[in-house]
């Protein structure tokens, strides 16, 4: 009960300040905005406009990965700036679920991604919005957004020893959108990106959301892959968490100064 | 004398000190792998929209991946010379601004064009690009040249460094735009009007087209008008951004916001 409490407050803590942050919500809006743009622009340059409500989702997708992403990246290096790390690391609650909140917040602010690529291709580009199964619509998005904050929890942990978190996470932003098919079907991918794709929560969830909103698939199967994968990445994020805590302790690295 | 030392040894120095926090695990990540999943993203969607063929992106892509460094590191310019409390320093100086600005400029161009010759070589390769063996001479002068007016561009954003603090997310927004008016993934034709006509101003665009042609076997001197309209682009947002950090030097001092913006 005690962690549940700590999660809630936590959660509801980091997504009023990333609401406060000017950089944060430009970033979450603007960015999959024009991201989207230009793929509208290629797509009905290509002639494929009964495409547009898939790249506008994927880009939604795009923006809560980038959202999650930055906000892992910075999780360990902002505490670090403002000295908070060492008090966090040495309360005893457990460290996990001081982090868990920021990157589960950090994806809920993606959500303007969504919103955002939606209205644009409504009010710009006449992109239709209907879904087809709004209940499991409805279920897709939280699904989605809570195995993307676990996947960033994940990245958090490792992130504890290394002082330029920030670079790594700027790298992986490119590749996880090409990978998990955000806007380009795997199919078209080589053949060995196909398994690396199913470990990763952006793959399912952009499935779930899409197939509820197009009617396609099966929305349930992977919504559950995305709790699934969740729930594997919350097991992998407590050991690595621990390991890389013990690990900062024990070589004093924990400040990195 | 005075001001050349300002512009050389100023400007050096201003850029080494961009390398105290841009070490290797900062620049290999940011500035020569991730233009390459940039390249390979747009050349995907691009196959998979049936649009244009790769070679369209990969010169697109790397060419405009010169703003990031360009972009960013002249507004780092300003931004980390507030963070570590010497701006106010700097200004009160009597160095004359020109050299002084130029020489963080200079540095920035060249890293900006490294980083999309690499970005093209290197993408290049990976997707079996041919560049014929005479274009890569007059396309180095175009990269130079795509350098120096993103440059121009940063010292705009630099510039509003002066009095916006989150430099980056403007950085941010410039990059976007870039990505979309400078037609380095829709082509030009396939923009709306209004958008096309801001692409004519925008800097990149001309120097992608060049580079585009002369990637398809036109020689130098079929390229040289956009070449020209390239560096005069360049040329005039160098001179807002100078004209711009010289009027927001002048408002920090009336306002007293030097440190606060």
């Amino acid at each position: 009960m005690r962690i549940v409490r700590l999660v809630w407050t936590g959660w509801k803590f980091h997504a009023k300040s990333l609401t406060l942050s000017g950089f944060y919500l430009l970033t979450a809006a603007i960015q999959p905005v024009i991201f989207a743009s230009i793929a509208f622009f290629m797509f009905k340059a290509g002639a494929r406009e009964g495409t547009l409500l898939y790249v506008s989702l994927g880009a939604g997708l795009m923006g809560i990965w980038s959202a999650t992403l930055f906000a892992s990246g910075g999780a360990i290096q902002w505490q670090r700036w403002q000295g908070t790390l060492e008090l966090s690391i040495a309360s005893p609650a457990p460290f996990l679920f001081v982090l868990l909140p920021m990157t589960l917040a950090s994806a809920t602010i993606g959500l303007y991604s969504l919103i955002g690529t939606l209205l644009w291709g409504r009010l710009l580009f006449a992109v239709p919005f209907e879904v087809a199964d709004p209940l499991l619509f409805v279920a897709a998005v939280p699904a989605t957004v809570m195995g993307l904050g676990l996947l960033g929890l994940v990245m958090a942990s490792t992130f504890i020893l290394w002082r330029n978190a920030n670079a790594l996470s700027n790298l992986l932003e490119y590749p996880i959108w090409l990978v998990t098919g955000l806007l380009v079907p795997i199919s078209l991918l080589p053949g060995w990106v196909a398994p690396l794709s199913w470990v990763l929560a952006p793959t399912w969830g952009v499935r779930a959301i899409r197939d509820a909103a197009l009617g396609t698939g099966e929305p349930l199967a992977a919504i559950g892959m995305c709790l699934a994968l969740g729930a594997a990445y919350l097991a992998i994020g407590s050991l690595t968490v621990r390991y890389f805590e013990n690990l900062a302790r024990d070589r004093a690295t924990l400040s990195l100064t | 004398m005075t001001s050349l030392r300002v512009f050389f040894v100023g400007g050096l120095t201003s850029y080494r000190a961009l390398f105290y926090w841009l070490t290797p695990w900062v620049y290999v990540p940011s500035l020569l792998v991730a233009p390459i999943f940039q390249i390979l993203l747009f050349v995907y969607i691009g196959r998979s929209a049936g649009l244009e063929s790769d070679e369209f992106y990969v010169i697109g892509n790397a060419l405009q991946y010169a703003a990031i460094p360009c972009v960013f590191a002249m507004g780092f310019a300003i931004g980390g010379e507030r963070y570590q409390k010497t701006l106010g320093s700097i200004l009160v100086s009597p160095a004359r601004r020109l050299p002084l600005f130029l020489g963080r400029a200079v540095p920035v161009m060249l890293n900006g064009a490294f980083v999309a010759a690499f970005s093209l070589a290197v993408g290049g390769f990976l997707l079996g690009i041919d560049l014929p063996a005479s274009a890569l001479a007059p396309l180095a002068l175009v990269v130079l040249v795509c350098a120096i007016s993103c440059t121009g561009l940063g010292l705009i954003n630099g510039a509003l460094g002066l009095r916006v603090r989150e430099n980056a997310v403007l950085a941010n927004i410039m990059f976007g735009l870039l990505l979309i008016f400078t037609g380095a993934n829709v082509p030009l034709d396939q923009l709306p009007g209004w958008m096309r006509a801001i692409s004519e101003v925008t800097p990149l665009t001309h120097g992608i087209e060049a580079a585009r042609l002369l990637a398809d076997g036109a020689s130098l001197g079929s390229v040289d008008h956009l070449i020209g309209q390239e560096l005069l682009v360049g040329f005039a947002y160098g001179l807002v951004g100078y004209g711009l950090l010289r009027f927001l030097e002048w408002q920090s001092r009336v306002h007293a916001t030097l440190e606060t913006a």
